[in-house]
């Protein structure tokens, strides 16, 4: 009796959140990161209304980004220290789906939940109502295709004792594109013009990396583990 | 069990940098056999357990079960196979029973019932429901053992099983490879130590 690839997948979903949710200050951290780096700005900058809208596409992605990279580290480390990797190459399940399943359990306590966080700092920089739905969805669009290539800097870097900063190296110019197409959006449904060319090249870009990464994130681990 | 589960070696060399690791390795372990690799330290023979399983691949050599290179069909050769490396892979914040029922339930479907029975044979059925966080060293190595049982693996591949287990440990972990051979199961066990079993053993020196 095997098992097959879709339960397989959902075990391995299950594990992770099951995880997560025992230790919630994993989960919190990058949400107080979030909340902390977007409140520097106006403290920095200009507390001056206008000037925030202005700015708010840029803080709420910057910060954004930099939450989300802040636990991509972790995402097969634990694993990968107590032997659990090693089991898991051994389980007779597609390396890959058990990427697809990791990854996207680490999105949905990292990724989605900064999207929900982001109205509470938006309305703080003063965006209005009318863009959040334009504004969640890009940074949806945007953080998942993040822990697609964090994935892969993870595979590629977990086996360094300390593999945190290249991580961020390795991913932060892969992600320049989201940043300026992400941006953009917010951007442009805070001044009330369509961003529909934006999220089409956002969600193409979340599509390219879901079908892709997990073969390449597989194949890091891999040569990781060896 | 088929009588064609026969695991074979065949002049197997791994190379770790510069270092030879393994120099030409050949064994065959058929079923209702099991073989105890010994050796210093630093003489290979967790590399060899690691070629075996198919984590590691050989630079040089190949290994073979039912008579077909592992590398051909991994899923097929995986499902038959338990691998116990020398960390027991617990997640320190899972119970033991949430443990088994992750990482047993990836290669078969399996009831909690079973896991229970696998974690008592195994001597630890009050550790059930406790977090791997506040086992002891010789605990965790019997809820690993414990998943060894309720994979119901053909292939057992034992890294140092003995280390942290005290005397009726030992003695337990003794009395179930005795049964699994009984069963018409095979193993490859890194020892350091002479292997107190029913009936002697095939024995492989590393690094001689």
């Amino acid at each position: 009796m095997s098992v097959s690839l879709w339960s397989g997948l959902t075990l391995v979903l299950r594990r992770d959140l099951a995880l997560s949710l025992r230790r919630p200050d994993q989960l919190i951290q990058p949400l107080v990161f979030f909340l902390i780096v977007t409140t520097l700005f106006p403290l920095s900058l200009s507390p001056e209304p206008s000037l925030l809208r202005q700015m708010a596409p840029g803080v709420l992605w910057v910060g954004a980004l930099l939450a989300a990279l802040l636990s991509m580290d972790g995402l097969f480390r634990g694993d990968a220290e107590d032997g659990t990797l090693e089991q898991l190459l051994l389980s007779g399940q597609a390396l890959g789906a058990i990427v697809v399943a990791k990854t996207f359990a680490h999105w949905l306590v990292s990724g989605a939940a900064l999207v929900l966080m982001a109205p509470l700092v938006a309305t703080a920089l003063g965006v209005p109502v009318g863009a959040f739905p334009v504004m969640m969805l890009s940074l949806g669009l945007g953080t998942l295709t993040l822990s697609w290539l964090g994935a892969i800097g993870a595979g590629l870097t977990v086996g360094l004792r300390r593999g945190g900063v290249l991580l961020s190296l390795i991913v932060l110019p892969l992600a320049m594109p989201l940043l300026i197409f992400g941006a953009n959006a917010t951007d442009r449904a805070i001044g009330g013009e369509s961003a529909a060319g934006a999220l089409y090249f956002l969600a193409s870009l979340c599509l390219f990396t879901t079908t892709l990464a997990p073969f390449a994130a597989a194949a890091a681990l891999r040569i990781t583990v060896e | 069990m088929s009588s064609l589960d026969f695991l074979t070696v065949d002049d197997v060399h791994v190379w770790r940098g510069d270092r030879h690791v393994l120099k030409g390795v050949s064994l065959r372990v058929g079923p209702g056999e099991l073989l105890h690799v010994w050796g210093p330290n630093g003489a290979g023979k967790s590399t060899l357990l690691r070629v075996v399983s198919g984590l590691l691949r050989p630079e040089q050599g190949a290994v073979r079960w039912a008579g077909q290179s592992i590398a051909d069909d991994p899923a097929a050769y995986h499902a038959a196979l338990a691998y116990a490396a020398h960390e027991p892979a617990l997640k320190a914040d899972l119970t033991a029973v949430e443990n088994l029922r992750f990482s047993v339930g990836l290669k078969r479907r399996v009831a909690d019932g079973e896991l229970r029975a696998a974690l008592s044979e195994a001597g630890v059925a009050a550790c059930a429901d406790l977090p791997a966080r506040v086992l002891s060293a010789g605990q965790r190595r019997r809820v690993a053992l414990a998943r060894v049982l309720a994979v119901q693996a053909s292939l057992w591949l034992l890294d140092e099983p003995y280390t942290n287990l005290d005397a009726s440990g030992a003695e337990l972990l003794s009395r179930l490879l005795d049964q699994h051979r009984d069963r018409g199961g095979s193993a490859m066990i890194v020892a350091h130590q002479t292997l107190v079993l029913a009936r002697p053993v095939g024995r492989l020196e590393l690094g001689a």
